[in-house]
């Protein structure tokens, strides 16, 4: 049997003018070559004269601004913030408190959305019609205005430190948010720490194992008393052993306001209850529209197969409806992580209030700041649809679609 | 979305232009029959519209006066309202030929902005306005207290740097505009507001029951106030300073909105330059020669405009203080007309 030579390897010339010029060979390599030259003239242009009219205005420019110090005061930060820090730091904050206020309110908007779904979904009249009104209500009000609403009608309406609502004593809830007692860590903190860590990790392989053996030998397996045993059991032991891991420091209301204990301020809660329920009422949609997208014999089948309802939810149909609600659920998760700049309403310090509202009139570096802010978004909102892709693909890998 | 599309108008600006932009504002200005006048979203005393929709205060009267000055009709302004943070970029970009918003003069804002300050027409300091019922007698005591103020404002930093000298602590909320920050202050959500003393005075009279508000007597910063213009067009800068000034003299003249007219026709050799009966000032500065008589018609001098707006003439009543003239016994001074 004649074999067939192997074609020789293209060249590596060769391959380029194929790659870049197509059909028409060279003369279209030279075309492109030109376009990307000319593309690049004109962003030099842009920018060449942007930094000429800058400074024949006297605008400063450049983003030398980001080393100086800041000068004001952020209310909330979880990394450690004071006046003296440069712009650079406020950016930090900023993107933190963005990033906290998108995640908690993507993980609550989920488990909102999923639960007024299943709801809106159910056969009991009266729970069906619960979920479809507050889709249509929530949905339908503009969210600006819900973010006020929580801020200003409800949140506002608690009362002052002073007159706060006490829970024995060491819990608080007023107009400056909820303050709670704080662990302070003592002595046997490590060995607690340690010991929960084992807890942890062995709570999520064990189910994992029950998993397998289910497989290997078809006998379920009952996980949880186990992970609440563990869970309980080995922080408790080390408590035991090591002695008390941490103390509660307990906030005291002293002058305006609570010292000690920590606090959760009304802004971030206000922002995160408006983004997660009015987020949710477009989450409840898409859910239920993947779940109906799942043909009814589906249901049947796992009915006549002896599952509950939940099991054949959670187990059949869930699953293949992912497939269809994972691309516009990434788009609420977007949209959820943009809004969250309308918190310079309520004077949440988010990257837009602090960075591209008072470091942008401190510095008057408009085109730097704004620049920067976009592009940040930019990069959050890419991380997001990434990590939400490679999400969708693993799910459609394992249902082999 | 008014910030994004300033910062689109001021990138493009900066992007296109060719020639120094705004080097040509008065002929900008004559041309479109207008002048386009950057003010506050409702300071009552400064700039705030009145019921049937005519803005009135300080600020406005100043960009009325320069309408009156260029247009000789005080009515042909278009008044643009503007956040503490959009101001600047709102001139930088063009939208507005002046900006006349209770603007804090600092060297910072006068370098690095693009900008310049047209002089004083108002001098201020920062204060604070605390609830009676807190007790509270001076801002010494506010140690732990939340403050509310408006963001993009000297205020913020004046805050901070107060409390850090005097080893105080505090929580500052910051809010994009002035009505959204009394308002979460009067809700309870912070013990104080922060904000210059004659606003703080205007923002009372908008609170449900002024009377339980005080003014706590500290006052911590110096805070003056006046016009400013894009950098670059030195003509249009001398325009505005002195229509300010001329507003200033035309008081310490005894020029008033209803002796104007007499004051005129004087033989006195200082209102005779002052009038453009003798010499051609007002043309040097690429005005009429009448353009005194012209603003002080329009908006009276700046006593005149000072008690019809914020002092004993209007619901603020704001002493004079700082603001009478300086042979008064205050420290407001032009430079002369001649």
């Amino acid at each position: 049997m004649a074999i067939d030579a192997r074609p020789p390897p293209m060249q590596l010339v060769a391959k380029l003018r194929r790659v870049l010029g197509g059909r028409s060979g060279w003369k279209g390599l030279i075309a492109q070559v030109l376009f990307v030259a000319a593309l690049f003239w004109i962003g030099y242009e842009i920018f060449d004269n942007a930094r000429d009219n800058l400074a024949n205005q006297r605008i400063a420019s450049g983003f030398g601004f980001m080393s100086h110090t800041a000068g004001f005061g952020v209310s909330q930060t979880l990394i450690p913030y004071q006046e003296s820090d440069s712009y650079t730091r406020v950016f930090l904050v900023g993107l933190v408190n963005t990033l906290l206020v998108s995640v908690v309110g993507i993980f609550f908007a989920t488990v909102i959305g999923f639960a007024v779904a299943l709801a809106r979904l159910s056969p009991n009249w009266l729970i069906s019609r619960i979920g479809g009104g507050y889709v249509e209500i929530v949905r339908n009000l503009p969210l600006l205005f819900q973010i006020l609403f929580w801020y200003l009608a409800v949140l506002g309406a608690l009362p002052s430190p002073r007159q706060s609502v006490s829970v024995m004593d060491s819990f608080f809830l007023s107009n400056r948010g909820i303050v709670v007692p704080r662990l302070v860590g003592e002595a046997g903190l490590d060995g607690f720490l340690v010991a929960l860590l084992i807890a942890v990790a062995v709570a999520i392989g064990l189910p994992l194992f029950a998993r397998r053996r289910l497989f290997a030998t078809g006998k379920p397996m009952r996980v949880w008393p186990w992970v609440v045993g563990l869970l309980i059991g080995l922080p408790l032991i080390a408590f035991l052993i090591f002695g008390k891991p941490f103390s509660l420091e307990v906030p005291v209301l002293r002058g305006f306001n609570f010292a000690g204990g920590a606090r959760l301020a009304p802004e971030f809660a206000a922002l995160t209850l408006a983004l997660s329920t009015y987020t949710a009422a477009f989450i409840a949609e898409v859910v239920r529209a993947g779940i109906l997208s799942v043909h009814k014999g589906q249901m049947e089948a796992g009915a006549s197969l002896g599952l509950s309802r939940g099991q054949t939810l959670r187990l059949i149909v869930i699953p293949q409806a992912l497939r269809v609600i994972l691309p516009p659920l990434t788009n609420q998760y977007l949209n959820l992580t943009k809004n969250s700049s309308l918190a310079v309403a309520i004077g949440y310090p988010d990257l837009f209030s602090v960075f591209a509202g008072t470091t942008l009139s401190q510095t008057g570096q408009a085109i730097e700041v704004i620049a920067i802010t976009m592009g940040v978004y930019l990069l959050i909102s890419l991380v997001t649809s990434a990590l939400m892709s490679l999400y969708a693909w693993r799910i459609n890998r394992s249902m082999g679609a | 979305m008014k910030r994004v599309s300033l910062v689109a108008a001021l990138a493009a600006a900066a992007v296109f232009s060719v020639s120094p932009a705004g080097a040509q504002t008065l002929k900008t200005v004559k041309d479109r029959g207008m002048l386009s006048c950057g003010v506050s979203q409702g300071l009552p005393g400064f700039s705030a519209p009145d019921d049937k929709g005519n803005w009135t205060g300080l600020d406005v009267d100043v960009c009325r006066a320069i309408a009156a000055a260029v247009f000789d009709d005080a009515s042909k302004v278009k008044f643009v309202p503007l956040s503490a943070k959009d101001r600047f970029t709102a001139l930088q970009s063009g939208e507005i030929d002046v900006l006349s918003r209770n603007t804090t003069w600092t060297l910072s804002r006068d370098t690095s902005l693009g900008v310049n300050f047209a002089g004083i027409s108002y001098f201020d300091g920062q204060g604070f306005m605390a609830k009676k019922a807190l007790k509270v007698n001076s801002a010494l005591e506010l140690n732990g207290a939340s403050i509310c103020v408006q963001t993009g404002t000297t205020n913020e930093q004046n805050v901070a740097d107060y409390f850090k000298g005097n080893n105080m602590k505090y929580e500052v909320i910051a809010f994009a505009n002035a009505d959204e920050a009394v308002k979460a202050y009067e809700s309870g959500r912070c013990d104080v507001f922060t904000s210059d003393v004659s606003q703080l005075y205007a923002q009372r009279l908008k609170l449900a029951t002024p009377a339980d508000h005080i003014v706590l007597p500290e006052v911590i910063s110096k805070e003056p106030l006046g016009p400013l213009v894009r950098h670059g067009d030195d003509q249009w800068f001398d325009i505005v300073k002195w229509t300010l000034f001329a507003m200033i003299n035309a008081e310490e003249l005894g020029v008033t909105q209803k002796n104007v007219d007499e004051m005129a026709k004087s033989d006195k050799p200082e209102l005779k330059r002052v009038f453009g009966t003798d010499g051609n000032l007002g043309e040097q500065l690429g005005l009429t020669k009448d353009w005194v008589s012209r603003i002080v018609k329009a908006t009276g001098n700046y006593g005149e405009s000072f008690e019809r707006n914020v002092g004993t003439g209007s619901k603020l009543e704001i002493a004079r203080g700082l603001n009478k003239l300086w042979n008064k016994g205050g420290i407001m001074y032009a430079p002369p007309i001649r």
